[in-house]
């Protein structure tokens, strides 16, 4: 029993204490061997843009960073020849 | 020593199709003239803007895949910005990972294209070998 005491830092729990398991987030370029950002496919860049069409940071879509700066980059690209819009509301 | 570049431009809608075919005519030219190579060459039609350019809401694509002397872009570049008939340009330089992309791309396209010609009759693929 002291044992057991210690592992839990001196708590004893009478229900199994709940730990939320997340997914692990992965890249997915990393994932399907993707090696350059398209920017005239616009449908495959809205994956990484909320609905106002700002691009989503690295925390929420997992992609490394490698990749990040080339989907940014991407998405710029796309911005400027008018295949995404810099603003808007309800993107999707 | 030539570099890979894919150049993509907007027109204004007013064109009709034979000034359009005219301006990229125009285009292709200048490449070859000045020591460039037009690789592939890709028309995506009458298009939605994602956001009104120059009080227009749609606009022609066009885009151009070629190999020229890096010092051809400024070039190319000022002959956009005084033709009255594009209104937007982006022109950018593709890596060995870019390039690889534009051929895997160019080869689904053609096979697309190929698959939607075999219904029809057959006199059409070999129209499209005159094409090619």
């Amino acid at each position: 029993m002291a044992q057991n005491d210690a592992q839990n830092g001196g708590i004893r729990y009478l229900n199994p204490p709940t730990v939320e398991v997340r997914k692990k987030k992965y890249c997915r370029f990393k994932k399907a061997g993707i090696k350059y950002v398209d920017y005239k496919d616009p449908e495959f860049l809205k994956k990484f843009l909320n609905e106002q069409g700002k691009i989503l940071p690295r925390r929420i879509t997992g992609t490394s960073l490698k990749f990040q700066r080339k989907v940014a980059q991407a998405v710029k690209r796309a911005r400027s020849i008018a295949l995404l819009p810099y603003v808007t509301d309800l993107l999707k | 020593m030539l570099k890979q570049y894919e150049t993509v431009f907007i027109a204004t809608p007013v064109l009709s199709d034979q000034q359009m075919k005219e301006a990229v005519a125009k285009y292709t030219k200048l490449i070859a003239d000045n020591g460039g190579e037009v690789v592939y060459e890709e028309n995506w039609g009458l298009k939605q803007l994602a956001y009104p350019i120059q009080h227009k809401t749609s606009g022609f694509y066009y885009l151009i895949q070629f190999q020229a002397e890096p010092a051809f872009i400024e070039t190319l570049e000022t002959q956009y910005f005084r033709d009255e008939r594009i209104i937007r340009f982006l022109t950018v330089a593709l890596d060995k990972h870019a390039v690889a992309y534009a051929a895997k791309r160019r080869e689904n396209r053609a096979a697309k294209a190929a698959a939607k010609v075999e219904p029809a009759a057959e006199a059409a693929p070999a129209a499209e070998v005159e094409n090619a």
